[in-house]
Formats: C-alpha cells, sequence, structure tokens
C-alpha cells in the first residue's frame, strides 16, 4: 500500500439556515487516498458531493459548520486548527479546491497574470512579483498553456481556456491534495476532453499527489479516477474500484446510478436505461434507517428501523445495505 | 413522402454585417417524419439554438424555407403563429429563461390549457388536468399550486416544463439541452416521460444537444452540425457506428467510454 496523503476519519459537518435549521449534508464519511491515486465522487445532485468537497478543507464559514470528525493531510491533523492558521498554511499548499463554476473566479477587469498574484500575495504578501511571474510562466508552460494566456483578460478567453487558467492557478503552489468539483461540466465535449486530460498530466507529472474528483457525469468519472465513491443523502453508501463500482454495483442505489448510464458506444441502445423514482430525502430530517429506503425496490421493513453501517465485501469493497453481498447479486441476476 | 411533418430548404440564418456577420445556419436541409425522434448534435456555436428558434417562428431565416405537413410555413399574422405553436412546442436550454418569473405555476399551466382551447372548462375539470399533467411527471399539484418557478430545484423544474408539454400535446416537441447540466439519473427520467409520450401521443421529438451519447441512444436520426453546416446525417447507428466525417469523429472520440478505451492522446491544445 502507497503512502496515505489524505485521509478523512467520521468528517460531519452541517449548513445553519437562515431560520436556524440545521441540514445535516456531510454525515460521518470516511476515506482515503493513497499518493498518485485519485477517487471519485459519484451522486445525483443534492446528496451532498459539493459540501464533502468544501468541507475537506477544513475551513468552514456560514452556513456550513464543522460537527465533527478528523482530516489528515500527509500526517497533519487540520481539522482543530484555527481558520485563520488553515487559510494561511493549509489552503492552496496542503490542498487546493476547484468548485463548480471555477472560471467564474477569475475577476473580468484583471489581466490573468495580475489574478494570480492576487491569489498568491493572500496567502504571502511578500511574494516578489518577479518570482510569481516565473512561477506562473514554468506551470503554465508544463501544462501546456500558452503563456501569453497571462497578459489576457478573461473576455478574451474561450470558457474551456477559461477553465483550465483557473485550474493551472489554483495548482501554483503544488498543493498535495487537489478536489476538482465537476471541473467540466459546464464546458462541451471538446473542452472537457482538455481539461481531464490536464489533470491527468498534473498526477502523472507529480504536481499534485492525489485528488478527489467530483462529477455526475459516471463515464467521466470511470475514465479519470481509481476508486469511486458513491454518495447519496449526505452518507457514503458504496466505495470500491472505478471497475467494481460501474461494472459490478453492489448497492441498490449504485445499481441503479450505473443503470443510467449512456454513451456512444455498440449495444446501448438495446439496453433499457434504469430510471430510480423519486428524489433524495430532505436533509433536514433525514429518515432513520436506510435513507435510500423511500426509492429501494428491495425494501425490508427492518431497513426503516435503525441506521445502516457501511459492511465490508470482498475485494476491499464496502457497501451500506442490509442485504449480504451473495443475495444481492442473485437478486440483480434474476431481474 | 406524404408523412413529412418538418421539412427545411437551404435555411439559412447570418447576424450582422460586414466584419461582424456570422452565418449561423448555413444552408441546411432536412427532413423529418411524423412520429420520428431525431438529434441535431454540435460543439457550442455550431447554431443549433439558432436553428431551433427558426423552426419554432421565433427568428425569422434570412434564406431558405419551412414546410409544416408538406405546405410552406404560414406564421404571418399574430393568429396564425398561435395556431402554428398548437402544433410546435419547445423546452429550452435554461429551464428558468423560459417562464415568466413573476407568474405562478398555476398561470403556467392555466396557459397551456387555454392554448390548446380548453379555457371554458369549469375551474374543477382544470385543476383536474393540471394534477394529471403534474403526476405524469412524478410532481405533486398539491405542493406545487400558489409556488414561483424560482422556489422550485432545477430538476422539478425541467419536469414542469415536460409537464406542460403533456397538457398541450404538441405534433412536434423540440428539446434544447433539455439534460445538460442534469445528473444522469435525472436525465434517465425525463427521457423515459419523454418516450412514454412520444408513444401515447405520437409527437414527433427534435433533441438538440451537445451529448452524442444521447443521440445516439434515444435518436432514430442523427444530424451532425458544424458551424453552421449539416456535415453528416443517417441513421443513429449508421452516423455513431461507422462515422464519415472527421468531425464525427472527432465529436465521438471526445466523449468519455466506459468499454472501449478513451484516448486522451489525441488532444491538442488550440487556441485561447
Ligand atoms: N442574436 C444573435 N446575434 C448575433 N449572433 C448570434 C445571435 N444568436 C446566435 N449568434 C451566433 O450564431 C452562432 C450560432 O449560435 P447558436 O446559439 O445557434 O449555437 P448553439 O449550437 O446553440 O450553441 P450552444 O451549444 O452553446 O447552445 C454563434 O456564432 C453565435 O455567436
Ligand atoms: N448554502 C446552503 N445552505 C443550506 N443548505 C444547503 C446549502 N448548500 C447546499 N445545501 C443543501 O445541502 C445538500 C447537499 O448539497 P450539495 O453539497 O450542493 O450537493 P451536490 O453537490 O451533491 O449536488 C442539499 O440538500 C442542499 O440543498
Ligand atoms: S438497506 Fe434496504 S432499503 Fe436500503 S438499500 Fe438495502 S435493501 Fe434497499
Ligand atoms: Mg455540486
Ligand atoms: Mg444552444
Amino acid at each position: 500500500m502507497g503512502k496515505v496523503i489524505l485521509e478523512v476519519r467520521e468528517l460531519s459537518t452541517k449548513y445553519v439556515t437562515r431560520f436556524g435549521e440545521n441540514v445535516y449534508a456531510v454525515d460521518r464519511v470516511s476515506l482515503k487516498v493513497e499518493e498518485g491515486k485519485s477517487l471519485g465522487i459519484a451522486g445525483e445532485s443534492g446528496c451532498g458531493k459539493s459540501t464533502l468537497a468544501l468541507s475537506l478543507m477544513g475551513y468552514y464559514f456560514a452556513p456550513l459548520h464543522y460537527i465533527s470528525g478528523d482530516i489528515i493531510i500527509d500526517g497533519q491533523n487540520i481539522s482543530k486548527m484555527h481558520p485563520d492558521e488553515v487559510r494561511r498554511k493549509i489552503l492552496g499548499k496542503e490542498i487546493a479546491y476547484i468548485p463548480q463554476a471555477a472560471m467564474n473566479a477569475l475577476n473580468p477587469t484583471l489581466k490573468i497574470i495580475n489574478f494570480i498574484e492576487d491569489v498568491i500575495h493572500a496567502h504571502d504578501p511578500k511574494v516578489p512579483k518577479k518570482e510569481i511571474h516565473d512561477m506562473a510562466r514554468q506551470r503554465f508552460e508544463e501544462l501546456g498553456l500558452p503563456a501569453e494566456v497571462l497578459q489576457k483578460y478573461p473576455v478574451e478567453l474561450s470558457g474551456g481556456m477559461k477553465q483550465r487558467t483557473v485550474i493551472a492557478t489554483s495548482v501554483i503552489l503544488s498543493p498535495k491534495v487537489l478536489i476538482a468539483d465537476e471541473p467540466s461540466s459546464a464546458l462541451d465535449v471538446t473542452s472537457q476532453k482538455m481539461v481531464i486530460k490536464m489533470l491527468k498530466d498534473m498526477m502523472e507529472k507529480g504536481l499534485v499527489k492525489a485528488m478527489i474528483f467530483i462529477t455526475h457525469e459516471l463515464p467521466l468519472l470511470y475514465n479519470v479516477t481509481d476508486d469511486i465513491m458513491v454518495m447519496y443523502a449526505g452518507q457514503i453508501v458504496e466505495q470500491g474500484t472505478a471497475q467494481q463500482v460501474v461494472f459490478d454495483p453492489l448497492h441498490p442505489y449504485s445499481k441503479g446510478l450505473m443503470g443510467s448510464i449512456i454513451v456512444p458506444e455498440s449495444g446501448v441502445r438495446d439496453v433499457k436505461l434504469t430510471a430510480i423514482p423519486g428524489a433524495p430525502p430532505n436533509l433536514k430530517r433525514p429518515p432513520q434507517g436506510c435513507r435510500f429506503a423511500d426509492r429501494c425496490k428491495y425494501v425490508q421493513a427492518e431497513c426503516r428501523v435503525q441506521s445502516i453501517y457501511m459492511r465490508e465485501a470482498a475485494n476491499n469493497r464496502a457497501y451500506r445495505c442490509i442485504f449480504p453481498e451473495e443475495q444481492l447479486r442473485k437478486v440483480y441476476q434474476n431481474e | 413522402m406524404n408523412d413529412t411533418v418538418l421539412q427545411g430548404v437551404n435555411l439559412t440564418k447570418v447576424f450582422g454585417w460586414g466584419k461582424q456577420k456570422t452565418i449561423a445556419v448555413d444552408h441546411v436541409n432536412f427532413e423529418i417524419r411524423a412520429g420520428e425522434v431525431c438529434s441535431i448534435v454540435g460543439e457550442s456555436g455550431s447554431g443549433k439554438t439558432t436553428l431551433a428558434k427558426m423552426l419554432l417562428g421565433l427568428l425569422n431565416p434570412t434564406e431558405g424555407e419551412i414546410y409544416f405537413q408538406g405546405k410552406k410555413r404560414d406564421i404571418s399574422t399574430q393568429r396564425k403563429k398561435r395556431e402554428y405553436w398548437k402544433n410546435i412546442q419547445a423546452i429550452f436550454q435554461d429551464p428558468y429563461s423560459a417562464y415568466n418569473i413573476f407568474n405562478k405555476i398555476d398561470t403556467l399551466l392555466l396557459d397551456c390549457i387555454r392554448m390548446r382551447g380548453d379555457f371554458w372548462l369549469p375551474r374543477e375539470k382544470k385543476i383536474e388536468l393540471m394534477s394529471e399533467a403534474c403526476s405524469f411527471v412524478n410532481l405533486e399539484y398539491k405542493e406545487l399550486t400558489n409556488k414561483y418557478p424560482f422556489e422550485l430545484s432545477g430538476g422539478q423544474m425541467q419536469r414542469l416544463m415536460i409537464a406542460r408539454i403533456f397538457l398541450l400535446k404538441p405534433k412536434i416537441l423540440i428539446a434544447d439541452e433539455p439534460t445538460s447540466m442534469i445528473d444522469a439519473c435525472s436525465r434517465a427520467t425525463i427521457l423515459d416521460m419523454l418516450m412514454k409520450l412520444r408513444d401515447e401521443v405520437g409527437m414527433t421529438i427534435i433533441f438538440i444537444t451537445h451529448d452524442i451519447g444521447l443521440a445516439y441512444y434515444v435518436s432514430d436520426t442523427v444530424y451532425i452540425m458544424e458551424r453552421g453546416k449539416i456535415v453528416e446525417s443517417g441513421s443513429a447507428d449508421q452516423v455513431i457506428l461507422t462515422p464519415h466525417h472527421p468531425y464525427t469523429r472527432r465529436l465521438i472520440s471526445d466523449v468519455p467510454k466506459i468499454h472501449e478505451a478513451w484516448d486522451l492522446s489525441t488532444v491538442t491544445y488550440s487556441g485561447l
């Protein structure tokens, strides 16, 4: 087993709304990512993927609040650190985050290079401009972005180029962990492919040591990540390798998700898509028992009684369901 | 052929003049049969939405003709336009932009009932129709009544759009990226509903999308559009499994696959 770069133990966080209600969007999530590996997070919209991404940074501000659990980056536990310390010492250097609408983060009135100066000065106001310019040029070249981009304003760049610019900027300080939340979902397929190539290059060149990649596009997730975790209603419901989770899902929810994949490959037209009826539960009052129960074809009375825990399966896998692996497989086979 | 519902002949749209001139749609020809599901696929800016707007009568073509049910389309008066819109309806790229946000959801659905000419129905009957439309898309009328569009989630909005189509039952539906930013699971649900509608009322559906996987899955016929021109068309199997045009091949190779390897080595960084 490789060196663990990111370890998360039982992390729980919540939103507190304007009306003082709690929304439990991340519930006792545990994960590990080893050096050189990437972990994908799948799930429908509203399942808590973005909240988990934000929570992993250890930098909480309203309405998001920390409840409990540990975040350990390369041996250093950041979950009990003061927010100011997290901002100064951790963000950008240990862990970096590309938000869902990243390209909108660029300031339209600043040239890219001046934007990068601002980003770096927010960490350390004393870095000389010359040094920043050199760093930026080097990083852009390493990632196949033309250095002339640095002298442009955002409006002069295409959507795909803006997105790659933001990504290159976010790894300028060589963070150990990169968290990418839907980094290509707003782009067309050609720009999407460029973004993905760039993320892969970053991993290969060791510019980042571990990556968490979030998207609802399953074929993309499958191609980018080593392992996949499926999230439902704030909890992890299945975890395994990308291969296992996509081609041999165990949890009924994962099974449903994988049945909705469409790709332009022969044979696809002969398979009926599965649609999971209904919607994820309200996280203000998460249901007792299995959170998927209302939508599960195989629900039993006992599913609703008490919390369902993750159970281990063969080949280092785990899933959250009352049924043993053999029984689930048997049910799936008979469908 | 007499079962052609919609035909475009040399359809062209030019925006602007001189240096600013953009040929958004460039001499496009097609023939769509009743009950057919077809897709128009292309990158951003290839002219898909512009084409859709011409078909809907929201934009005037610069050149070329549209034939509806074998006759040259005539929407020269408001009356004729309204009549045309009973036959052709759209679901738009951005669900929120399609509605007046100050109108409650009830108004939105009542408008559909009015459009089909059922304004004279008693109130209870109208509510019954609205409830039926909502339950067709797994929404509850009780929970929607008196709400505004912005109080719904994106997924609920998209389903509400399909509820409108359920009420209107147009001959032709144009769906401009009905599924772009939504997850695969909700996409499957929406496709399910649209296909059910097609089977029930024999609707013709035109999908407009970047997603060549979706196009392959749902369509009988696929049109590939590059910079305003249709560069390849044919049955879904033909176009996707044995593509001829280099642009079609590139679009297909740009999409991640799960059975075949996804070749990233073809990526060339180009353009700003
Ligand atoms: N009202 C307008 N005035 C001027 N140019 C326009 C107008 N509408 C569209 N265009 C131009 O026409 C071309 C085609 O645009 P269109 O919106 O039809 O593309 P699209 O294929 O729908 O793209 P997307 O996939 O991003 O929705 C683009 O170059 C666009 O900038
Ligand atoms: N700022 C916020 N305040 C309160 N609740 C929120 C906020 N942002 C998201 N939520 C809720 O948290 C849950 C998870 O949302 P999110 O993390 O965005 O999911 P995903 O990224 O998987 O779509 C949802 O129930 C959502 O409504
Ligand atoms: S615990 Fe019960 S309801 Fe939950 S996924 Fe398993 S079978 Fe379905
Ligand atoms: Mg999200
Ligand atoms: Mg468009």
